[in-house]
């Protein structure tokens, strides 16, 4: 009977399916200088399983919601369950469910490599013979064996990430939170890394990710929510995303001076098929469209008829940079 | 034919191998069900690893300044004679109180040392560390990820201070008893151990929990104020050098040092070590430390918590 009510609890739980539930998440700070919203009533469901992508731009709220899904900071509104747990509600149990790879270099410094796995493994409660087990079956895997004695204050960028991502999976947490892993690393270390989350991913494990590189974002995550100043602008899959904004290929043409009105009336491009919208500010033009083919010559002939010199021009073909284009009406600042 | 069967075999393993490390540990690991009792010591064995591995710093750091003081009071003061004007200064009062009860110098420092010990260890081993970990990187949140409330983590860390701190103190006792000019050894003798050991223990986990207030409240910019503000005033007015009670001939003062907590730990080892000389009564003392203790962790857990969480 026990165990029977037992299961019933579980599944009684908000939405058990899911690995990360939020309902209208918040986050303000109090400063000297007033209130800072940082997380505006932000709603995810992200399933068991799945490699799910917080992206967005520095100071878009993307450590905040992490921190408060992870119990580090309090919400100041809304609720969030991890692994079917209340985050505020029960911050242990979730603690004991979770692995977190933090944004800083968190690894103990006064303990070696393979200390630093060996006692996470022992504040969750394996026995010291067990931790040893685990620290080695872990240096193994990610490639850190030959530096097992080594400091944890010796390691290079790239094998300190190793060594937070080991430490945070000793204990086979539900879900893995990794918060800007891959920032400050140089291109092969990063895909390197991909290759361990990937690897991840495929054995089933779900996986919440923030990055503020595009590429990142699309490389890996099975669905995205692109979020700036606290709120969730878009989510889907990359390819939704791309789909749902409408913003293909983003066209910009930057004059030497300003754009007098009707310049893409002149270039002829304001009745095209394709085009969604078409955006004059300042000395530049932007045309989001769907069919690209010609737009760019069109909008330089224009302007050289009146006598604008182009300054600089670009054509970005769809993805998520275009998506943040779209959503924000500004260019993406990583 | 086995071997050509081997040979054929599909060489993707190879290519796969550190995949297949990584995806092995996520089914193969022991799913662990960790307990407070557990985590709690789980963190106390880091504590004393690192302590073992730093033991000949913290050693020295424990060492060298009871080692200085003892040679220059117990030793240095007592040969150069009485009539030297810096050795009458530093005795003070003390030195009139003990000569009038037949008591040396050397005698009052045993438990002045000792409580100035147990401050310093309880602040280097906390605080210092503390303000450390809630700066820059923010290891802190390593520790506070760990599956327990983070009052318990407060609770850990006071309790290896005070660990380090009662340590640091029982470094000292050897040292001023056998460090001394001859005919000046100290009369020491321990009449109640039991409540030696309480006493010592109290007051370990009163500056462990100071060291945990200290660190939470104090900028770490500001870290040299430390020993302008709180260290050289809570030992210089903390009954180490000189009995309470000999404080009597400037009485404002005497009333003043009371909020000294130092006052309490260096009267409290007084009363156990050097029963001979006046000391303060036990209730006050044992009040303090026990109660001191209490508040302080309280308070130092609550400012834990929110600096920990935000």
């Amino acid at each position: 009977m026990t165990h029977a009510s037992a299961q019933l609890m579980r599944t009684g739980l908000p939405d058990a399916e899911a690995a990360i539930r939020t309902e209208d998440l918040r986050k303000t700070y109090k400063t000297s200088r007033g209130d800072v919203q940082a997380v505006r009533g932000i709603d995810l469901d992200v399933p068991s399983g799945e490699f799910f992508g917080l992206l967005g731009p520095n100071g878009a709220g993307k450590s905040t919601t992490i921190g408060m899904l992870t119990t580090l900071v309090l919400p100041t509104g809304g609720r969030a369950w991890v692994a079917g747990v209340d985050v505020v509600g029960d911050p242990v149990a979730v603690k004991r469910r979770i692995g977190v790879v933090t944004q800083n270099n968190t690894l103990d410094m006064q303990l070696t490599v393979a200390e630093n796995l060996e006692f996470r493994s022992r504040f969750f409660g394996l026995g010291a013979r067990e931790a040893g087990r685990r620290a080695e079956q872990l240096l193994d895997a990610f490639g850190l064996a030959d530096r097992r004695r080594a400091m944890a204050t010796d390691l290079s960028g790239g094998q300190a990430r190793r060594l937070l991502i080991a430490r945070a999976l000793v204990h086979r947490p539900d879900v893995l939170f990794l918060d800007e892993p891959t920032a400050g690393l140089d291109p092969q270390t990063r895909v390197n890394l991909w290759d361990i989350l990937r690897v991840l991913h495929d054995q089933g494990q779900t996986i919440l990710l923030t990055t503020h590189y595009m590429e990142e974002a699309e490389a890996l995550c099975d669905r995205v929510a692109v979020i700036d100043h606290g709120r969730v602008l878009a989510a889907g899959t990359v390819d939704d995303l791309k789909q749902s904004t409408g913003a293909d290929t983003v066209i910009t043409v930057r004059y030497e001076s300003a754009v007098p009105d009707g310049l893409a009336g002149k270039a002829g491009i304001t009745g095209r098929p394709g085009i969604s919208k078409i955006e004059t500010d300042g000395d530049q033009v932007r045309v989001f469209t769907r069919e690209p083919d010609g737009v760019l010559g069109e909008l330089v002939a224009a302007g050289a008829r009146d006598g604008l010199h182009v300054r600089d021009a670009a054509q970005l073909k769809p993805s998520l940079e275009t998506v943040f284009l779209t959503l924000t009406g500004r260019e993406y600042r990583e | 034919m086995a071997t050509s069967t081997n040979l054929e075999a599909p060489p993707a393993g190879a290519a796969e191998a550190g995949g297949a490390g990584v995806a092995a540990l996520i089914t193969e690991a022991p799913v662990p069900h960790p307990t407070l009792a557990r985590t709690f010591a789980a963190m106390m064995a880091r504590e004393f690893r690192v302590l073992r591995r730093n033991a000949v710093a913290t050693f020295t750091r424990a060492v060298m300044q009871p080692l200085l003081f003892v040679f220059v009071f117990a030793y240095v003061f007592p040969k150069i004679g009485g009539g030297f004007m810096l050795g009458g200064a530093a005795g003070g009062a003390a030195r009139a109180g003990a000569a009038a009860s037949g008591v040396n110098f050397a005698t009052i420092l045993v438990p002045g040392l000792m409580a100035s010990m147990l401050l310093m260890q309880g602040i280097m081993a906390v605080t210092f560390p503390l303000v450390m970990e809630f700066s820059w990187q923010r290891t802190i949140e390593d520790r506070a990820l760990a599956p327990v409330p983070i009052r318990v983590l407060a609770v850990q860390k006071i309790s290896a201070g005070a660990v380090q701190s009662f340590i640091g103190a029982l470094i000292v006792f050897p040292i001023v008893l056998l460090v001394h000019a001859s005919g000046q050894a100290p009369s020491v003798h321990v009449t109640n151990w039991a409540l030696f050991a309480l006493i010592l223990v109290a007051a370990s986990m009163l500056t462990a929990a100071l060291g945990l207030l200290l660190g939470t409240i104090m900028d770490p910019r500001k870290m040299q104020m430390l020993f302008a503000v709180i260290l050289l005033p809570a030992t210089m007015l903390g009954c180490v050098y000189y009995p309470w009670s000999a404080l009597h001939s400037i009485r404002w003062l005497q009333i003043l040092v009371l909020v000294n907590p130092m006052v309490y730990m260096s009267e409290g080892l007084r009363a156990v070590l050097t029963p001979e000389l006046g000391h303060m009564p036990l209730w006050a003392v044992l009040l303090v430390l026990i109660g001191g203790s209490v508040v302080f962790g309280y308070l130092g857990a609550r400012t834990f918590r929110n600096r920990v969480l935000n």
